[in-house]
């Protein structure tokens, strides 16, 4: 199956962004099993070794037909960025149609002491996507996943976030199965609950 | 998607699999009896899968103690008849080099394949050397896959050449195509073997003078007769064929460039015909000759090296052919880094001329930017790991006994401690590659009278560290050697090695001792210490510093990422704001992740990320830090 979009051919592109630790390759494998479940090709794009240990990750998904796995400049649907400043990193990957989700949680790099360049205000990085993007959802997704009963779970309200945007081409019950196939057992109440909080947090919410 | 599934799933099951995934699943159906590899980026997955498969699957798996060994376990299992798998990083090949090019002059009797995984722009290596220079060095065939699918089924066809012709067949991937993560059919797995004979037949066997001379001839006459197979196979392939009539442009890649071009040659509807080139050594002249015979241009796509572009100038040279060629000799495409799929369409820009972008699209598109400066985060040590601390230690040991940074010399090694050459550590100064820190101690010892403290991890100590360290005791040089023993494989994702009581296959096993290596060099001082005990290791490092020959500090302790896994941790670190003068010297001089400054002034601990190693609680000068245990 090809997604119908304005181009018979053209990829739905997801690009994630965050730090190592936060779950990225996790919350990006449940997502393409999820896709190829609801009968879409797929092709993704992973970072591991020495770049994961505590530096910038990003995955890179394109849902529908599509050789490459990489996204190019500007070519981005929706732009998922695990932490606010990992968002301004890769926003050449966007363009002004993109739907950015955001968690406003940050993490700062370690060796921000001696950083030629502050870390900015939160608040002046979602202004300054806001200023270039039509769509943003932002979210604190460190909170809601402690409230779900475990900040692991971060990844997981993402997910829900993203399953939540109107274009979004997975259905929610696709998203859970493959949550189902992919997560621990002992985790996977929580996991669920921190999904369905991440949803409606973006549900809830008109887009700034 | 459950591990198991990789052996287990059945033919006709679609998984998504990333591409070293795959490559395990292409082993299993071509029936691999024995596997052995060193752990290396971008190629480790396939490790770590075989390692908890391989027992139920019935194949025999190991983690070797270095490339070369793993190359050599495979080469013998393949000349007793068994198929064989090696894999490793593209520098893993140069460990193994040595017993590569006398493997292709014997020949092997069974399938054997060495994957090898390259690594355009460097995301965790030294260098972004090109494999497929190899495959001319050594007369080995070489196939080259671009996505998932095409690495499991190319491994099989690899096997049939391989057995066809009693030689090694080399797949070549890179970073893009190993990490990458698509759709894979399954196919049946054959019973596997599990046990060979050897046949002995010294003349085919032992390259000495005499036999290696027919074996070279042998050799030549092989890829002769496989070049013919190269020619026919369907492997190399002629996409956008209808318009090869009208085209006078036509575009040559291979692996993962060819994904690019593709992307572009679709999303722009470019009416040139492209040859996608994947069995390509011996390159495939004829395949190429054909393609080429009526066109006035065409553009060579290929990452790292301009490998085939040079094939193809010699043979348009050779045939006396006018045909103009582009690609990184003539700067069309850059000649280092991985390409993606901008930088292909604007080098077909460059030389085609009324290059027509899909407007619309490219319009809309148009890549968003900002005026942000943005601060760095470059990856660095965990929390709680011990590496910091030994380099704390060690700092500190330099302080009391005086020495200058600019008379110490800190050559490295491979592995997650390299990220120690960052501030404030500063402790990594000269590294070639894996085990090169002990030998550049031995020269920097002879060559200078500064002071030398060399660092290793204990997985590089078993790979290549035992024979520098028996060199620099004989040759009577003079440095500390620190091996930092976190008891795993860090850097690669945590796979076992000799000095860990446990195999590839998850039983059971020897563990070779490391002080018992070095004291059996005749070292004149080896300790092990606990280097989260700054009391224990700061006088520990000061003596060795001062011993006139070699010294051996083993600074073992487990890494965190896995200790964490098995034991939850105990305190809880505070910092005690009455006594915090704010110094900031735990922040400056550990840089740890977990310890970081409010806006107000005031020093906090993030007990998330803390693993309570309790280093800045011992090194504090206020004792303002201290630990409540949790119940």
């Amino acid at each position: 199956m090809i997604l119908k979009r304005d181009k018979e051919n053209d990829s739905y592109n997801i690009y994630i962004s965050g730090v190592g630790g936060q779950g990225i390759i996790k919350f990006s494998i449940i997502l393409g099993e999820a896709a190829i479940n609801s009968g879409y090709n797929v092709v993704m794009s992973e970072i591991h070794g020495m770049a994961q240990r505590g530096g910038v990750v990003f995955t890179e998904l394109k849902i529908g037909n599509s050789n490459s796995s990489i996204i190019p400049e500007g070519e981005s649907d929706l732009l998922i960025s695990f932490e606010p400043l990992e968002a301004l990193r890769v926003m050449n990957k966007a363009n002004k149609n993109t739907v950015f989700v955001v968690n406003t949680s940050p993490i700062m790099p370690f060796n921000i002491v001696n950083s030629e360049y502050p870390y900015p205000d939160v608040k002046m990085i979602v202004d300054e996507i806001k200023s270039n993007s039509n769509t943003l959802f932002t979210l604190n997704a460190e909170k809601i996943a402690e409230e779900s009963g475990n900040i692991l779970s971060m990844n997981m309200v993402m997910l829900g976030a993203a399953a939540a945007i109107k274009e979004f081409p997975i259905k929610k019950e696709d998203l859970i199965n493959a949550m189902n196939e992919n997560l621990p057992l002992k985790t996977l109440e929580i996991n669920k609950k921190a999904f369905e909080r991440g949803y409606n947090s973006v549900k809830s919410s008109s887009s700034q | 998607m459950n591990p198991k599934q990789l052996f287990q799933g059945k033919k006709g099951e679609k998984l998504f699999l990333l591409g070293n995934e795959a490559a395990v699943r292409g082993a299993l159906e071509a029936g691999v009896s024995i596997a052995a590899t060193y752990p290396g980026t971008p190629s480790s997955e396939i490790g770590n899968e075989l390692s908890k498969i391989a027992k139920e699957a019935g194949l025999y798996f190991e983690f070797s103690i270095n490339e070369k060994v793993a190359l050599e376990v495979a080469a013998a299992a393949a000349a007793s008849g068994l198929r064989s798998f090696t894999f490793m990083k593209h520098v893993g090949l140069n460990v193994a080099s040595d017993s590569l090019m006398s493997a292709v002059y014997t020949g092997v009797r069974a399938g054997m394949v060495i994957l090898v995984a390259d690594e355009p722009s460097m995301f965790s290596s030294q260098n972004e050397q090109d494999t497929r220079h190899y495959n001319r060095l050594a007369n080995l065939p070489l196939l080259e896959p671009s996505n998932p699918h095409e690495i499991k089924e190319y491994m099989k066809e690899a096997y049939r050449i391989s057995e066809k012709f009693g030689i090694p067949v080399l797949v070549r991937t890179t970073t893009r195509t190993s990490h990458m993560r698509g759709i894979v059919e399954l196919d049946d797995i054959p019973k596997i073997e599990k046990k060979g004979f050897f046949e002995k037949n010294p003349p085919k066997f032992v390259p000495v003078p005499s036999t290696a001379r027919v074996m070279h001839k042998k050799l030549v006459e092989k890829i002769d007769e496989i070049k013919q197979l190269c020619n026919d196979s369907t492997l190399n392939q002629t996409h956008n064929l209808d318009e090869m009539e009208q085209s006078k442009f036509g575009i040559i890649s291979s692996g993962s460039a060819f994904n690019y071009v593709m992307d572009v040659v679709e999303s722009d509807e470019l009416p040139v015909p492209v040859l996608k080139l994947a069995f390509t050594y011996p390159f495939p002249e004829k395949t190429v000759l054909e393609f080429i015979k009526d066109l006035d241009r065409v553009v060579m796509v290929e990452e790292v090296d301009p490998i085939m572009e040079r094939e193809v100038l010699a043979l348009i040279g050779n045939q006396n052919i006018s045909l103009k060629v582009h690609g990184k000799l003539d700067g069309t495409l850059p000649l280092i880094y991985e390409f993606n799929t901008d930088l292909v369409r604007n080098s077909f820009k460059k030389v085609l001329p009324n290059y027509k972008e899909n407007n619309k699209i490219s319009a809309e598109q148009k890549s968003l930017s900002t005026d942000f400066k943005l601060p760095k985060r470059p990856p660095t040590l965990c929390s709680g790991c011990p590496h910091r601390a030994a380099y704390y230690a060690i700092k500190k040991a330099m302080e009391n006994l005086e020495i200058d940074e600019q008379d110490m010399i800190f050559p490295t090694d491979i592995g997650c401690y390299t990220l120690g050459i960052e501030s404030p550590y500063n402790a990594g100064d000269y590294l070639l590659s894996m085990g090169s820190g002990i030998g550049a101690s031995c020269g920097f010892s002879k060559a200078t009278d500064q002071n030398i403290v060399c660092f290793i991890g204990d997985s590089t100590f078993f790979h290549a560290g035992i024979p520098p360290l028996i060199n620099a005791v004989h040759n009577k040089h003079k440095f500390v050697l620190t091996v930092l023993d976190n008891r795993t494989t860090a850097m690669t994702g945590g796979q076992p090695h000799p000095g860990l009581p446990v195999d590839g296959m998850g039983e059971a096993a020897p563990e070779i001792s490391i002080e018992k290596i070095a004291s059996a060099t005749g070292a004149d001082m080896v300790e092990t210490i606990n280097p989260l005990n700054l009391k224990q290791s700061i006088p520990l490092f000061e003596q060795a510093i001062k011993e006139q020959g070699v010294s051996v500090i083993i600074s073992k302790y487990p890494c965190m990422l896995i200790k964490s896994r098995t034991k939850p941790k105990n305190l809880l670190l505070i910092v005690d704001q009455e006594k915090c003068d704010e110094c900031g010297n735990c922040i400056n001089q550990l840089s740890c992740p977990s310890i970081y400054q409010k806006d107000d002034g005031t020093i906090k601990i993030d007990n998330f990320q803390c693993r309570a190693c309790t280093v800045c609680l011992q090194m504090c000068p206020q004792n303002a830090i201290r630990g409540e245990v949790i119940k």
